[in-house]
């Protein structure tokens, strides 16, 4: 990563990967609320940051101002060239009205809780297989070594990939979400091997159709027609991409916070049917997924006078902790009754793997704990945090105990 | 009393189905439905409210309630 100046003041300066940001967004976001509470910086060729559940729904919902054609906030300012079409490199996600509508609606039932709800026991062994290799340890890594291999084995199993390739999906997903500061030549030649990969599974699916998502998607029609090559080839991109990182994310935040909570632990392994409402909260106050935008046309908007492709961050883990919408925001309430957060997003991108996503979460956390139902951080300082718009521990030694 | 979703403003966040199994279901693109005709009793008004109050769109309406 290439070295950035050190932010002189959130409000007029931001930077979501600064070290201060990365380690603790929060009290950050709080200070943001009170004083802006819409966040500007010259970085990133100009973006802004609403900290505001309020800020954050508008600009969500409004898909007349705001162009989803890019939602990861890269170095320097997109021009109309740069930018993909309205279909976008990764539909639906990068697509907007009306085609947006169309991309959605081929990949909504492959992720609709229907197809979704069967895979239960095949995560649950999946995480189960990965407990095992922890053998007798005292001490393992809940994210590096747990966390973060239940998402690419889904996710590989649901494309019908080989099994052998879930550490490469891991790497991908790293260069994709995590090459913001390389340069622009560099990602490219970095993402020709996984093209190459990608057209070579596409191509084996079109040979050998089987029943997995892959050949759904080289064979679900829009109005009589198959989907373009490339449609297929970004919607794979971006359900690898969007269904690693952030669930990677939401299960090593929460077992994180249970290793530091024994209260919260010990009331989980007690009562196993607070799980649902437990795994909302996780949800609510770990959200890892920080979407962008761009500014469609200059315009004053939430009282700034914003530009043509500006950028903004969409932080939906800043909106879940607005106490004009969450009492006690910055509390951890296990059993929190009324709780609208937006850790999936809101309106139209509405995560579409959210299904899939609260499903890996809870039986990752309910496997966890019933192996160990006592454990703690065995080292806080060794915790580190991923920088960029999904956030959650990468590192995360903890000690079992007795 | 009656439950309904209101299918302009649901955008499939699935918070109903999972908290209230008993009164939503879900539809083929994972939107939410109301099982049955959405009549309410002194027990499932209770969690109707509660999905209410956890559906991030807004989309769940209770008709007659205050």
């Amino acid at each position: 990563m290439s070295e950035r100046p050190p932010v002189t003041d959130f409000a007029t300066d931001f930077d979501h990967t600064d070290p201060a940001w990365v380690a603790d967004p929060y009290p950050i976001w709080q200070d943001l609320r009170e004083r802006c509470p819409v966040a500007h910086t010259d970085r990133y060729g100009g973006a802004w940051f609403p900290a505001t559940h309020a800020g954050v729904t508008t600009i969500a919902k409004d898909t007349e101002n705001f162009t989803s054609r890019a939602v990861i906030m890269e170095e320097g300012r997109p021009g109309e060239e740069a930018l993909p079409a309205p279909i976008g490199v990764a539909p639906p996600i990068t697509s907007d009205p009306p085609f947006h509508q169309l991309a959605r609606k081929v990949i909504l039932p492959a992720f609709a809780p229907g197809v979704i709800n069967p895979l239960e026991p095949k995560i649950r062994e999946v995480c189960r297989d990965l407990l095992e290799r922890f053998g007798d340890d005292e001490e393992v890594n809940a994210s590096w070594d747990y966390a973060r291999l239940i998402p690419p084995t889904v996710i590989r199993e649901m494309l019908g990939f080989p099994e052998e390739d879930t550490e490469r999906f891991i790497e991908i997903v790293h260069m994709i979400t995590e090459s913001v500061d390389n340069p622009e030549e560099q990602r490219i030649a970095e993402f020709e091997p996984i093209e190459a990969y990608f057209v070579q599974q596409m191509e084996d699916h079109m040979a050998n159709p089987r029943d997995d998502l892959t050949s759904y998607l080289l064979n679900v029609e829009i109005d009589g027609q198959k989907l373009a090559p490339e449609h297929v080839f970004g919607t794979i991109v971006l359900i690898l991409v969007a269904g690693i990182d952030t669930t990677w994310g939401a299960v090593g935040a929460s077992l994180w916070h249970l290793a530091h909570h024994p209260e919260d632990l010990a009331r989980l392994v007690n009562e196993p049917d607070l799980m649902p409402v437990a795994v909302e909260e996780f949800l609510r106050f770990y959200a890892p997924v920080t979407m962008a935008r761009l500014v469609k046309a200059d315009m004053e908007y939430l009282g700034c006078p914003m530009k043509e492709y500006d950028w903004i961050l969409l932080g939906f883990p800043a909106a879940n902790r607005d106490p004009v919408v969450f009492k006690d925001a910055d509390q951890f309430i296990i059993d929190r009754a009324e709780n609208r957060h937006v850790a999936f997003g809101l309106g139209i991108h509405r995560c579409i793997g959210s299904n899939l996503a609260r499903l890996e979460l809870r039986v990752a956390i309910e496997e966890f704990i019933a192996r160990y139902p006592k454990f703690e951080l065995a080292d806080p300082k060794a915790v580190t945090w991923a920088p960029g718009q999904i956030r959650g521990p990468r590192q995360l030694p903890v000690r079992i105990l007795p | 009393m009656k439950v309904v979703i209101d299918g302009e403003l649901c955008q499939g966040q699935g918070r109903c189905f999972s908290m209230a199994p008993d009164i939503f279901g879900f539809d083929d693109l994972g939107n939410g439905v109301v099982r049955g005709d959405g009549t309410l009793n002194p027990e499932t008004l209770d969690m109707a409210r509660l999905a209410q109050a956890n559906c991030p769109e807004h989309a769940i309406l209770i008709e007659g309630d205050e």
